[in-house]
C-alpha cells in the first residue's frame, strides 16, 4: 500500500534560535549599560591593531572589555590582556564565524557591570560573520586599502549590515590604485545609512575620529 | 562556508515539526533562501544526509527556492528587484536614483515539508 504524502507548513526561520539568543544578549547588556560592538573584517585588515589603538584612545574614559574569536590561537587575546584590559578568548573550533551562543559564553566570563563597552573581534572573514547576529548593538567592519575598492561588489551582505566602515591602512593609498571616492559611492549605494571613516592604525591618522564615534555611541546608549 | 551550522538548525526544526505531527518519514524539505546568501545547495544536502542518519528525516531531499534581492529606492521609494552580480551599482529603474535600502534577499526560512 502506498502511504499518503502530506504537506506540513513549517514557516520557521532557520536561524530563529540564534536570533532569540542574540536578542537576549542585547537586552542583558542594555540593562547593564554596556554597549556591545561586533568588529568584522578579512584576516589581517587590522582588527587587533585597531583594538590596541582603541585601548590607548579610551584610557581614562570608557571602560573597555574584549571578546576575541580565533580559529585556534590565543595570540590576539594575549596582546589585549597584556595592556590590562579584560579579554576573553573564544575558541571557535574551526568555525568560520561567532554565533550568539558563543558570544554569551564570552559575556559570562566578563564582569559586564564594570564595563561601558565590549568589543568582539570576530573571525577574519567577510562572508559568514555577516549572516549571524552576535547580539551586538553596533556592527563595525574594517576594509584595508590593500584589499581593494571592489570588495562591496564581492561581499554585499557584510557592507549592508554594518553601521560603520573603517577604511584602514590609508598610509598605503599613495602606493595603490585604490579609489576612495568610488569605494564610498559603492558602499553608500548598498547601505545609505553607513558611516565611513578613513584611518591608519600605523600612523594614527583618523584614530581620533573613531574614538569620537565610539564615545558618541556609548553616550547615546547611556541616556 | 557555514553550511554545517545552518544544516544543523534545519534538521532540528524539521525533527521538531515531524514529531509534533506524528510523521513516519520526512520526504522533502522546502527552503526559501535569499539570493544574497552564498550557501551552496549541494553542501546543504550532503551535510543533511550525514546529520540525519538514523532520524525520521534520513534520506529526505532538500529543495531550495532562491528569493530575489529587492531594493527600495532612496529617491522615489519605489521597490525593484536587483541582481547579486550588480550590487556595486544599484540604480532605480523607475527614476534612475542611485542606491537603495535592502528590503529582502537575506531570507533563511523553512517553508514546508512533504511527509508520510
Ligand atoms: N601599513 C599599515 N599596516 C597596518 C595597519 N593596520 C594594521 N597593519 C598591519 O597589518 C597586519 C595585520 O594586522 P592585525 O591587526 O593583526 O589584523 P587582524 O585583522 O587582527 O588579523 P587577524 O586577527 O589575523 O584576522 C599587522 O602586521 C599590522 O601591523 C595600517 O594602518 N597600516
Ligand atoms: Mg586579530
Ligand atoms: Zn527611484
Amino acid at each position: 500500500m502506498m502511504a499518503g504524502i502530506r504537506l506540513i507548513e513549517v514557516k520557521e526561520e532557520i536561524l530563529s534560535d540564534n536570533t532569540k539568543t542574540a536578542g537576549q544578549i542585547r537586552e542583558r547588556l542594555r540593562a547593564a549599560n554596556t554597549l556591545l560592538l561586533n568588529l568584522m573584517s578579512s584576516p589581517g585588515s587590522g582588527k587587533t591593531s585597531l583594538l590596541l589603538r582603541t585601548i590607548e584612545g579610551l584610557k581614562g574614559s570608557l571602560r573597555l572589555g574584549v571578546i576575541e574569536a580565533d580559529i585556534d590561537s590565543v595570540v590576539d587575546a594575549e596582546k589585549v590582556a597584556a595592556r590590562g584590559i579584560p579579554a576573553v578568548q573564544l575558541r571557535t573550533g574551526g568555525f568560520c564565524h561567532l554565533d550568539a551562543a558563543m558570544v554569551t559564553r564570552g559575556i559570562d566570563a566578563l564582569d559586564i557591570d564594570k564595563l561601558d563597552l565590549v568589543v568582539i573581534e570576530n573571525v577574519g572573514n567577510l562572508v559568514c560573520p555577516a549572516e549571524f547576529d552576535t547580539g551586538a548593538h553596533r556592527n563595525v567592519m574594517i576594509l584595508s586599502v590593500p584589499e581593494g575598492d571592489d570588495k562591496p561588489l564581492k561581499y554585499p551582505l557584510m557592507f549592508s549590515v554594518c553601521d560603520l566602515l573603517l577604511v584602514n591602512k590609508i598610509d598605503f593609498l599613495s602606493l595603490s590604485d585604490f579609489n576612495m571616492a568610488l569605494l564610498r559611492e559603492r558602499v553608500l549605494a548598498l547601505n545609505p545609512r553607513i558611516k565611513i571613516l578613513e584611518i591608519s592604525c600605523k600612523t594614527g591618522a583618523g584614530i581620533e575620529d573613531w574614538i569620537a564615534w565610539l564615545k558618541g555611541e556609548a553616550a547615546g546608549f547611556n541616556v | 562556508m557555514h553550511e554545517l551550522p545552518i544544516t544543523e538548525s534545519i534538521l532540528k526544526i524539521v525533527l521538531k515539526h515531524a514529531e509534533a505531527n506524528g510523521v513516519r518519514k520526512v520526504k522533502t524539505v522546502h527552503l526559501k533562501i535569499g539570493r544574497l546568501s552564498d550557501l551552496e545547495d549541494e553542501w546543504i544536502q550532503r551535510y543533511f544526509n550525514y546529520l540525519s542518519k538514523g532520524t525520521l528525516a534520513e534520506g529526505a531531499k532538500i529543495g531550495i527556492e532562491r528569493t530575489p534581492i529587492v531594493m527600495r529606492c532612496n529617491g522615489c521609494s519605489g521597490s525593484y528587484e536587483w541582481e547579486l552580480a550588480k550590487m556595486d551599482d544599484v540604480i532605480c529603474p523607475a527614476c534612475g536614483g542611485k542606491g537603495g535600502t535592502l528590503l529582502s534577499g537575506r531570507e533563511y526560512t523553512i517553508k514546508e515539508m512533504e511527509v508520510e
